[in-house]
């Protein structure tokens, strides 16, 4: 029996190599275990039905000793990144029975390394929440305790690990969609950089915010994945070359100086759970002991960003979501004529969520309101963005927690969506500063005897992923 | 302030369709919103200045080397919910 608590892809892969066991026996493994669980957690929409066909491709290519550190390793994929010939459908309604007619340059890049898909997971639909509740295939329950959300959007994915149910898993972030549900859950999630992994293929929602980003066990594994999916792709024109410009940080590191990480204090006054604070503080003590130096910074503009960020998002996602019109693909509803097909298609395709966000950014976008709001908070994001840039003089990475507050309880906040919108405060930053940031387990805390995880997030100047992989397993006590 | 009216030709421009009850509902929560989304006006200088900065940028490409007419047709097609031949069906516009 493969233990798949403890495993980790390098040593998945370590035991596929000495034939310790198959790829198709791992894949078995997963797939009872997500029989087992996922009927409690909702974490996947579906399970494809060629899974063990997939791994015996791999067995074969491992045989011929052409495999890759992925190859035959079961992932987890979220349910708005296309596979060709797969169902896909950001877990709304308007798109059943949509199968997707090309490969996600991530995932091409995934087959190439000989990646083992299990199945597509439950999201908050569109990726617009940030608890799964959204989905309109019911939420996604947490692992740690079932009556509470996984976090979201991208809750299906982060679950699936948690719960053992996919060594690794891809989800997307535009505001926090993949940091939020992995400090929710105690695993790890990437925000990269803007640019750094292709969006061609994703399902747009916020455009100049969207990335995809693993979500895995340990920072070895995030790094690994990231290494495979990076990269410049002429699909997707706002993708970034391979680039390393050396800096202080560098300097630093090349003569075996610690370096120094940020803390905002002034943004822990109000709005964060105590258990939460003195997590964060327990962190910087963490840090502390390991010999990095600990420096408050201020960051005037970013009590701003959440504010900017419902400003843009909406906006942008309006604008994507005007596709769905019940005639290229997807649900269809039939109306009196070509405008009411469109408006009883979109009327009955589209969730609560997703109808206030669009009527929200059309009115944002509407002329008169313009330049109030869109210019203004583009404005604004700038000014954050200058923030974290200054900041960065004096500091490596800038530490905060991942969300104000642990897994609340299904149901809790969906009657105010400003509330939910609230647990975003710390993670839309490095979408809006196209920043990279990483959201790391820091412990639990104990709730209705239940223990739930809490996360802090790391976040390093443009490019900088590799600042967040060396300081993130220092602080997760992995070998560098 | 945003009106039930307001609401209405939002709802009409975005083309959803919204029962009385969750046209009250959607004011409600759009004004909530709204009212935490204004504090960014409190904010001052120069858009334009600002906007050049930013990474987000766009990039195009020649416009040349098309693949083989038709060879994708199918697969999308096969999407629609409605066809006719190698064309989307819609309904009679004139």
């Amino acid at each position: 029996m493969i233990d798949l608590s403890s495993l980790t892809i390098k040593k998945a892969h370590d035991h596929l190599m000495k034939g310790d066991f198959t790829a198709v026996d791992l894949a078995k493994t997963y797939l009872a275990q997500i029989e087992k669980k996922n009927k409690d957690i909702n974490a996947y929409l579906e399970v494809f039905a060629d899974v063990l066909e997939q791994a015996a491709v791999a067995d074969k290519r491992i045989a011929e000793g052409k495999s890759t550190l992925l190859t035959g390793i079961p992932l987890a994929i979220k349910d708005n990144i296309l596979i060709e010939g797969r169902h896909a459908g950001s877990a709304s309604k308007i798109l059943e029975g949509y199968i997707a007619t090309y490969d996600a340059t991530a995932i091409k890049k995934l087959k190439a390394a000989g990646a083992v898909f299990l199945g597509r997971t439950n999201m908050d639909e569109f990726a617009m929440g940030g608890s799964n509740e959204n989905s309109a295939y019911g939420p996604v329950h947490n692992p740690h305790d079932e009556a509470r959300v996984s976090g979201g959007s991208s809750g299906g994915s982060a679950a699936s690990v948690a719960m053992n149910g996919a060594l690794a898993a891809l989800g997307s972030d535009t505001g926090g969609s993949v940091r939020q549900p992995a400090s929710f859950c105690g695993v790890v999630g990437l925000k990269p950089s803007y640019g750094r992994i292709s969006r061609n293929g994703l399902m747009a929602m916020g455009s100049s915010l969207d990335q995809i980003g693993p979500i895995t066990k340990n920072v070895e594994d995030s790094e690994i994945l990231y290494s495979f999916l990076k990269g410049n792709d002429p699909m997707d024109s706002t993708t970034l070359p391979d680039k390393i410009n050396s800096t202080a940080t560098d300097e630093k590191m090349k003569s075996g100086k610690k370096l120094t990480i940020g803390v905002p204090m002034h943004l822990m006054k109000e709005g964060v759970d105590a258990d939460v604070l003195k997590n964060y503080n327990e962190a910087i003590e963490r840090y502390k002991s390991l010999g990095y130096e600990i420096k408050e910074v201020t960051l005037p503009n970013s009590g701003y960003a959440l504010a900017v960020y419902y400003v843009l998002m909406p906006a942008e996602a309006s604008s994507n979501l005007a596709r769905f019109d019940g005639i290229k693909y997807g649900m269809h509803v039939d109306g009196e004529n070509l405008i009411d097909d469109y408006v009883q298609t979109r009327t009955a395709g589209f969730g609560k969520e997703v109808r206030r966000r669009i009527i929200l950014g059309n009115y944002i976008l509407s002329a008169g309101y313009y330049d109030a709001y869109y210019n203004k908070a583009n404005l604004v994001s700038e000014l954050i963005r200058s923030d974290y840039e200054k900041a960065f003089e004096e500091v490596d990475l800038i530490l905060t927690p991942t969300s104000p507050l642990p897994a609340f309880k299904i149901g809790e906040k969906l009657a105010d969506p400003l509330q939910m919108y609230l647990a975003d405060i710390f993670t839309v930053t490095a979408n809006l500063t196209s920043m990279p940031a990483i959201s790391l387990p820091s412990g639990v805390v104990m709730k209705e005897g239940k223990s739930l995880p809490l996360g802090v997030q790391l976040t390093a100047p443009l490019y900088r992923e590799d600042l967040l992989f060396t300081v993130g397993k220092d602080f997760l006590n992995e070998k560098v | 302030m945003i009106e039930i009216k307001d609401i209405e030709k939002l709802a009409e421009l975005s083309r959803i369709k919204l029962s009385d009850e969750e046209k009250g509902q959607m004011r409600k929560e759009i004004v909530s919103i709204l009212s935490y989304i204004d504090q960014i006006k409190q904010v001052s200088g120069d858009t334009v200045t600002h906007r050049k900065k930013n990474v987000v940028r766009n990039v195009l490409r020649e416009d040349k080397d098309p693949h083989e007419g038709g060879i994708h047709t199918e697969a999308i097609l096969h999407n629609a919910p409605k066809r006719q031949g190698n064309y989307l069906k819609v309904k009679k516009i004139l």
